[in-house]
């Protein structure tokens, strides 16, 4: 069972698998000989075709990625920069910087971005040590390792707007299962939509469940590309089983363990979905207190939900903002920690 | 055909696990950790199923429903009809289903011209790729969202399939596996025997690339379907998706929890389906992504 799927993971480790079709086929039946002299219109065309077709296959991307993401990017900042209301598209007019400045001064704005980063920690920390372990234990030799890796990515197939739905009515404060289960430890029932840390805990729940499976497949893959020998040399060192994973694994795996976090960063910075249905009826405010009101949140409520658009561009490149300023400070702890070992 | 694909690699792999041979076996602790794992993992789907089959309208009560009660059926159809589940469930198979098939053959393009072809720009392109997959949607919303109603075209499913139409991460992910898994031997005999690049493409690239292209057609379907600020925004009620239908159910003021449920039970069931039949190639692809990415 493990085999098909080391398969996938190294379908390199044998070049002469290239699946499909043999090496003589395109030959065999598409031979067309050698083009003939330099100057036959098939040598050029022959010619034109190298040139041109690398550019013909990228260009699909470029083109679609240009006009969908690039340019509205330019676009957004543009907007930031006017008074853009959704009552009145056509109506645009020349704001300069008022919707930072409006931003800068609101308390809406940084509620939103503390919200952001607490959420963001709270979900990203446990997520990633939890997956660690997972993916620890899911590298031992085990019987069924494939259904293991299965069930426990299943939360991932699960869309935000399902699982946040089932969350929060775990999470209800008369009678939820989650005060049920409370109680037996004694437990008051906590108020999970009112109470401050309380709704941030429960929102960062959902992202900690959905997304722990995959990351430990994304380090159950890398732990599975450290050379054995290295583990033979640290036990003939004395190295008992933690030291192996204190000293070998966790070196091993800084690069992956960088590239999660740099992915749950960027994920964290737009969180939407599970506080906009975990509030419910109200769910674009982020609770009756803006308790879980996310910048990504924030957006969409001054965007669509009050229709100042300007307002919501200023937002989204504030976003970005932030999510550069997180990615540098990210790359000089890494520098660090590497310096200093 | 398909069994030189499926045994020659696999022997490959078996050899490779035998190399990284001195695997401990998991002891009960670990098995018991795992299987904690486990339940929490599926301990939510399986509720849910179980508080969609009963009959209290609020199910907020102590000790919370543990098994199932006999109204499944009755709040699946109540659910399907007032969240407009069968339309929503026609448009996230035709929006997720574009997507696909567009970003596994524009990604398969592109990949392919990265990994194996020579031209002008092409490390500084790839690279450009690469860096573009750090920008949040949040930043393209607006300007879409304005060009959009410009069209007429607010409410329409093409709107929603447009700007997913490609991926950074699959042009990338192509890339990657077609580096090693196509041997440029094969593309250079092709040339010298004048296959023009349209055919090397059919013959060649495509058959090498089909594993990965599997992988990449899963794992984009699974997020095309789960996809949920942009069409929030760009669509409505009358024509939601299965993501916006659930939304609207959400946070409606529907007072019946087990319909809610049940709502989230249907709209999750194709993944679970899907996740079935080809979770051990969705997690293989992961793996292969991690290692390579």
């Amino acid at each position: 069972m493990t085999s098909s799927k080391q398969a996938l993971a190294h379908p390199a480790a044998s070049a002469d698998a290239a699946p499909g079709t043999p090496p003589g086929a395109a030959r065999g039946a598409h031979g067309r000989g050698t083009p003939a002299g330099p100057d036959s219109w098939r040598s050029r065309l022959y010619r034109w075709d190298m040139k041109a077709s690398p550019y013909a296959f990228v260009s699909p991307f470029f083109i679609l990625f240009g006009a969908f993401t690039l340019v509205p990017l330019l676009y957004t900042a543009w907007y930031s920069l006017h008074n853009v209301q959704l009552s009145a598209l056509d109506h645009q007019t020349w704001a300069g910087l008022d919707n930072y400045k409006n931003l800068w001064s609101s308390d809406f704005f940084w509620n939103a971005l503390k919200n952001t980063l607490t959420i963001g920690v709270i979900s990203t920390v446990p997520q990633l040590l939890a997956a660690i372990g997972l993916a620890h234990l899911l590298n031992y030799k085990l019987r069924g390792s494939t259904v293991w890796r299965v069930v426990m990515l299943t939360p991932y197939a699960t869309s935000v707007a399902a699982a946040t739905l089932v969350f929060t009515l775990l999470y209800s404060w008369d009678g939820g299962m989650v005060n049920w289960i409370l109680h037996f430890f004694g437990v008051n029932p906590i108020n999970w939509r009112e109470s401050d840390w309380g709704s941030q805990f429960a929102v960062s729940s959902i992202v900690i469940w959905r997304w722990t499976g995959y990351n430990a497949l994304i380090y159950l893959a890398a732990m599975q590309a450290i050379p054995t020998d290295l583990y033979e040399s640290a036990a003939i060192d004395g190295a008992n089983r933690w030291q192996q994973f204190r000293h070998v694994t966790i070196p091993q795996l800084r690069p992956t363990i960088l590239f999660t976090v740099v992915v749950s960063t960027i994920g964290a910075t737009q969180l939407f979905g599970e506080p906009l249905l975990f509030g419910g009826v109200s769910g674009s405010k982020g609770g009756s207190e803006h308790q879980y009101q996310t910048l990504g949140l924030y957006m969409y409520d001054q965007g669509w939900i009050i229709g100042n658009l300007g307002k919501a561009s200023a937002i989204a490149w504030s976003m970005f903002l932030v999510l550069l300023i997180i990615a540098a400070v990210n790359l000089l702890l890494t520098r660090r920690l590497r310096k200093s070992q | 055909m398909t069994t030189t694909e499926l045994t020659l690699p696999r022997k490959a792999g078996r050899r490779r696990v035998m190399g990284a041979g001195k695997q401990l076996h998991a002891g009960p602790v670990a098995y018991v950790v795992l299987t904690v794992f486990a339940l929490v993992s599926l301990a939510p789907l399986v509720w849910t199923a179980v508080a969609a089959s009963r009959t209290d309208r609020r199910l907020a009560e102590t000790p919370p429903p543990l098994w199932f009660g006999g109204n499944l059926f009755t709040n699946l159809q109540t659910a399907w009809d007032q969240a407009g589940l069968g339309t929503a469930m026609f448009n996230s198979v035709i929006v997720a289903g574009t997507i696909t098939v567009s970003t596994v053959l524009f990604s398969t393009l592109a990949g392919f011209a990265f990994a194996k072809l020579r031209f002008r720009f092409s490390s500084l392109l790839l690279l450009l790729t690469i860096g573009t997959m750090m920008i949040p949607p949040q930043l393209a919303v607006v300007p879409l969202y304005l060009w959009m109603s410009d069209l007429g075209w607010s409410n329409q499913l093409q709107t929603v399939i447009l700007p997913s139409l490609v991926t950074a991460f699959g042009t990338f992910f192509m890339r990657q596996y077609l580096v090693q898994a196509l041997p440029t031997e094969l593309i250079e005999a092709a040339r010298v025997d004048g296959a023009s690049s349209i055919r090397i493409v059919w013959h060649v690239v495509f058959p090498a690339a089909r594993p990965a292209m599997a992988v990449l057609g899963l794992l984009t379907f699974v997020f095309a379907w789960n996809d949920f600020l942009w069409p929030i925004i760009a669509l409505n009620q009358q024509n939601p998706t299965v993501q916006v239908a659930l939304n609207s159910l959400g946070t409606g003021y529907v007072p019946d929890q087990a319909v809610i449920m049940a709502g989230a039970l249907l709209g999750t069931l194709p993944l679970l389906i899907a996740f079935v039949l080809f979770g051990k190639q969705i997690v293989g692809g992961i793996m292969q992504g991690a290692i390579k990415g």
